[in-house]
């Protein structure tokens, strides 16, 4: 039987979540599902969150931790309000990305890996995101970005510094 | 439905597609869309609207039209014209001249005379860039489901195994296992229930085939993974694709339904006693979860760790069920060899090395796009012909396949033919299709270091040679980038790449090895050349270990 | 049960069907160093210590996972097989930070034994030095990443024997870390039932009990096939091995 019962904080979005858990019948097996949706539902998979399907899938806590942080897709912190995703597969990186990502780091005092100080993007490096032909390629708040220099990265994230996102409910 | 159904409904839809006078086609890949093509094909629609053309002209979003590099694409289907580089305003003067005066612009058009379309063989990509991916019913229009139809109603399970062997398919996921042998054994192992897997965790970072496929022709992939579950007893299949695509999984996810409204997944499929059902399963970035048994364990929900084979999965498989693994384009040259037999299939490529591969052609060449060759083709016409050679100005230096498990292939070698073996030889891999060229600016231990760097961020750490080995291996090469490096670093490195290739576990670790070895085969001078002269060198080895009492 | 003949080494054996490489050469106490392996625990061939060459199969194979099959040809103990083994505890060596002088289980410690058997006398590599926790919050044992083999003993211990499921591994590759719970102090976990089992099944140092000092680390091996054969077969077999 899937957990139905009302969160504890009475946030909504936990029904979203065991609506997947129930789907999956509280399968151990779907937890790599189940974290999938969650992180959709709330952005990044918070401890609290991790403790929610641990429980609700039956499972021991260090082996969805194990899960959790065994895969890169899962975020255990929530990402800045913009992200900036550069394409580090081998297209890219004989196309140069890796001067791209020299250039971000140097004029946002910001390595790969971290967000800005002001919260405002986070600078992540995926390993290829398939769009090799357009190589170098970043992906920028979900939208793919070929064919990019360092100058004009450098002016796109500018650009999504100044954009404010809706944050999705 | 029946057979007849199916044969009714594909006339019905070729019936629709002669009666338009024009058929234009824009990629909906994920190439294109990243450089604009929804724009395109809203422009394209708002003036056929425009000029009332909508009843004698279909706009259709196509999978991947093959030239990447220079997308958006439009392709005038009748007319046999292709734009390359289309925005908006060229997609309306498409409408406005060449559908509605009939004089194609001269601009943006392509050669499709040039060998990049002419020199190339299409079976799994026949497809691509031909129909709509998401209407089930241009599928069917294109012959799709009749090989499915034709397994289940006429021919035994072990027929259709028969056929595939017969055809010599080799695994299209790198290491080129006789397709038909792995169905057999599947079919032969015990098990209450048994298993499809389609590998669609296409992790080389590199290698785009098997995104396309799903994008633009996913009805493929699931007949084949039907025709299998078929053939080895399984009545339940997986679809592991990772999470980086998430087009293809939409788009896959709506074929399913699809099919399943139409009866050609699900119980009795084609009112057959056969029962079918394809479920997904989205990695989450792991590029070892490609290799087999880790694949298997993320999908029981589990860290992707490898387990030692034997057992092998087509006997001890998912939830220790006997399971057939094969990868999306083996899938996809399924039912064009059971609709058209194995002797056609086995007429195309070398002796050893059948059919077509998939190649995704990028790095330091004119031509990037995605691109389908006989087996055998020699490398100087996928580079030279298809590809178009380098940028102006550089020269070829070498081709690189199989990603981080691969080789490089040095300008000497340009006569070679492209088959498993051939490529093995020189040490390198056909793998999964990945070819990325490098000219004249590229530096050799860059690109070692480079694969490096990926296989120790995506080791899994389950054993030690493969956890600590690509992390030392890393080092020695970054050291001996930064001309830090010694004649004793060599050795090291040397001794490391062996060590780690015989003793890791799985398939990560037994070749992440192969880009530094065979640079160091075809390149060893670029290694040599940043060395330290000796009498510099100082021991910059560790102090004696630690283990004794004291 | 079948019997299947084999040569190790030169010599003939027979053995049951089913019985790994290890297990044979084990009861005919031809030596081959393991360190993940413990008999009792489930064979996960991770440590690649235990690796043998077979005439005929180009790979090395781990003697821990691979069966015997009749008419086989082994060899366990080749120079290559000697300089790999030895590369590999070099790799243990240089991957942790492992300070035999000041360790609770130094001349108890099976890294430190292995060092010993495969004649390891040089670390060639440079010490990665790399920064880890100790976790002593937990009221008898501690917890010292430091000189963690990751193994993963402790963890197959606790999910298979007791049950409990407290720790597991987290992350990957070089980073890949024994965590307990979501990664927090061992101390706050709710499932530990403070059986010891890990700490006893663990190699090193890594696990140990409070208060011991320099050397005093000394763990019960034959405790894990005591429970065991308790467990399966109602027997109660001596301890001592």
């Amino acid at each position: 039987m899937a957990q139905s019962q009302q969160h504890p904080s009475g946030d909504n979005r936990f029904k979203l979540l065991d609506r997947a858990i129930a789907k999956h019948q509280s399968r151990g097996d779907a937890l790599i599902e189940v974290l999938h949706v969650a992180q959709g539902i709330f952005g990044y998979l918070e401890n609290d969150l991790l403790v929610y399907v641990a429980q609700a899938l039956k499972l021991p806590l260090s082996r969805v931790y194990g899960v959790a942080t065994f895969y890169h897709f899962f975020n255990l912190k929530p990402n800045g309000e913009h992200t900036f995703v550069l394409c580090m597969g081998t297209a890219c990186y004989v196309k140069g990305a890796e001067q791209i990502q020299t250039a971000l780091e140097e004029h946002h005092q910001c390595k790969f890996g971290q967000t800005t100080k002001d919260n405002k993007v986070s600078f992540i490096t995926a390993r290829c995101v398939g769009s090799c032909g357009l190589a170098p390629v970043a992906v920028l708040d979900d939208v793919v970005v070929g064919k990019l220099t360092p100058e004009e990265s450098v002016r796109r994230v500018e650009q999504l510094k100044n954009t404010p996102r809706e944050v999705p409910v | 439905m029946t057979v007849d159904d199916l044969q009714e409904l594909s006339e019905k839809e070729l019936q629709r597609q002669s009666g338009k006078k024009h058929r234009i086609l824009y990629c909906s890949a994920a190439g294109c869309v990243s450089c604009g093509s929804e724009k395109v094909s809203d422009a394209l629609k708002a003036k056929i609207k425009e000029h009332a053309l909508e009843k004698e002209c279909d706009v259709v979003g196509t999978g991947c039209l093959g030239l990447c590099g220079e997308g958006p694409l439009v392709k005038v289907k009748n007319d046999r014209t292709l734009y390359q580089n289309v925005d908006v305003r060229t997609a309306e003067q498409i409408v406005e001249s060449h559908i509605l005066n009939g004089v194609p612009l001269k601009d943006h058009q392509t050669d499709l005379a040039a060998p990049f379309f002419t020199s190339q063989t299409k079976i799994v990509l026949e497809n691509c860039g031909e129909i709509d991916s998401e209407r089930i019913d241009e599928y069917i229009g294109a012959r799709g489901y009749e090989a499915l139809a034709k397994a289940v109603n006429e021919m035994q399970p072990a027929q259709v195994i028969e056929e595939i062997r017969k055809s010599g398919l080799r695994g299209r996921g790198g290491a080129g296992y006789s397709t038909g042998l792995k169905w057999g054994i599947v079919s032969k192992a015990h098990g209450e229930q048994k298993y499809v897997v389609c590998n669609a965790d296409e992790g080389d970072p590199g290698a785009f085939m098997d995104r396309s496929v799903l994008e633009g022709d996913p009805h493929r992939v699931l007949e084949g993974m039907a025709i299998a579950g078929y053939a080895v007893g399984a009545t339940q299949g997986y679809v592991y694709c990772r999470a980086e695509y998430p087009l293809a999984i939409e788009r896959l996810k709506l074929a399913i339904k699809q099919a399943e409204k139409m009866g050609l997944l699900g119980n009795r499929i084609l009112e057959s006693q056969f029962n079918f059902r394809v479920d997904i399963r989205i990695g989450a970035g792991a590029f070892v979860c490609g290799e087999e048994t880790a694949l298997l364990q993320s999908i029981e929900g589990k860290r992707g760790n490898p387990k030692p084979r034997p057992p092998y999965p087509s006997e001890k498989g998912l939830w220790g069920m006997p399971t057939l693994i094969n990868n999306v384009e083996t899938f996809a040259n399924i039912a064009p060899i059971i609709r058209n037999g194995s002797d056609w299939f086995a007429g195309i490529g070398t002796e050893k090395s059948k059919g077509t591969k998939v190649f995704a052609l990028a790095g330091n060449i004119r031509n990037t796009g995605l691109i389908e060759v006989p087996m055998g083709i020699p490398l100087r016409s996928i580079i030279f012909d298809i590809g178009g050679g380098t940028p102006e100005g550089t020269e070829f230096k070498a081709a690189q396949t199989g990603g981080p498990s691969g080789g490089c292939i040095p300008s000497d070698q340009l006569e070679l033919p492209v088959d498993y073996e051939s490529l093995a030889k020189v040490g390198s891999i056909m793998g999964s299709g990945g070819m990325i060229v490098m000219d004249s600016t590229s530096k050799m231990v860059e690109v070692a270091k480079f694969f490096m760097q990926f296989c120790m961020d995506e080791s899994c750490g389950k054993c030690i040679p493969c956890r600590v080995g690509t992390r030392h291996i890393y080092g020695l090469l970054d050291k001996i980038s930064k001309k830090k490096g010694t004649q004793d670093d060599m050795v090291l490195l040397e001794e490391l790449c062996m060590m780690v290739k015989e003793t890791s576990l799985c398939g990560l670790g037994q070749s992440a090895p192969n880009p530094v070895l065979s640079t160091l085969r075809f390149f060893r001078h670029e290694y040599e050349e940043l060395l330290q002269p000796v009498e510099t060198y100082q021991d910059g080895s560790a102090p004696v270990a630690d283990f004794t009492n004291g | 049960m079948a019997v299947k003949t084999l040569t190790i080494n030169g010599d003939q054996y027979s053995a049951q069907e089913g019985e790994s490489i290890l297990a044979v050469c084990r009861q005919h106490h031809i030596p081959i160093p393991t360190l993940c392996h413990l008999e009792g625990l489930s064979t996960v061939g991770a440590c690649r210590l235990c690796v043998v060459q077979i005439e005929g199969n180009p790979r090395l194979l781990p003697a821990c996972t691979t069966k015997v099959e009749e008419g086989m040809i082994i060899q366990t103990s080749t120079p290559k097989l000697e300089k790999y083994r030895r590369m590999i505890v070099a790799l243990l060596a240089s991957e942790g930070n492992h300070v035999c002088a000041v360790c609770v289980a130094n001349n108890h410690c099976e890294l430190q034994d292995l060092a010993y058997q495969v004649g390891l006398v040089r670390v060639r590599y440079p010490y990665l030095y790399p920064d880890k926790k100790l976790d002593a919050t937990h009221r008898e044992y501690v917890m010292d990443h430091n000189r963690c083999v990751l193994c993963t003993r402790c963890v197959r211990v606790c999910d298979e024997v007791e049950g409990a499921h407290v720790w597991d591994v987290a992350g990957r590759g070089i980073n890949c870390e024994i965590v307990s719970g979501l990664g927090g102090n061992w101390g706050d976990t709710q499932t530990c039932t403070e059986c010891g089992k890990c700490v006893m099944v663990c190699p090193t140092g890594a696990l140990f009990e409070k208060g011991v000092t320099v050397s005093e680390m000394e763990k019960k091996k034959g405790f894990l096939k005591y429970i065991i054969t308790a467990r399966q077969k109602k027997e109660w077999i001596s301890q001592s091995e």
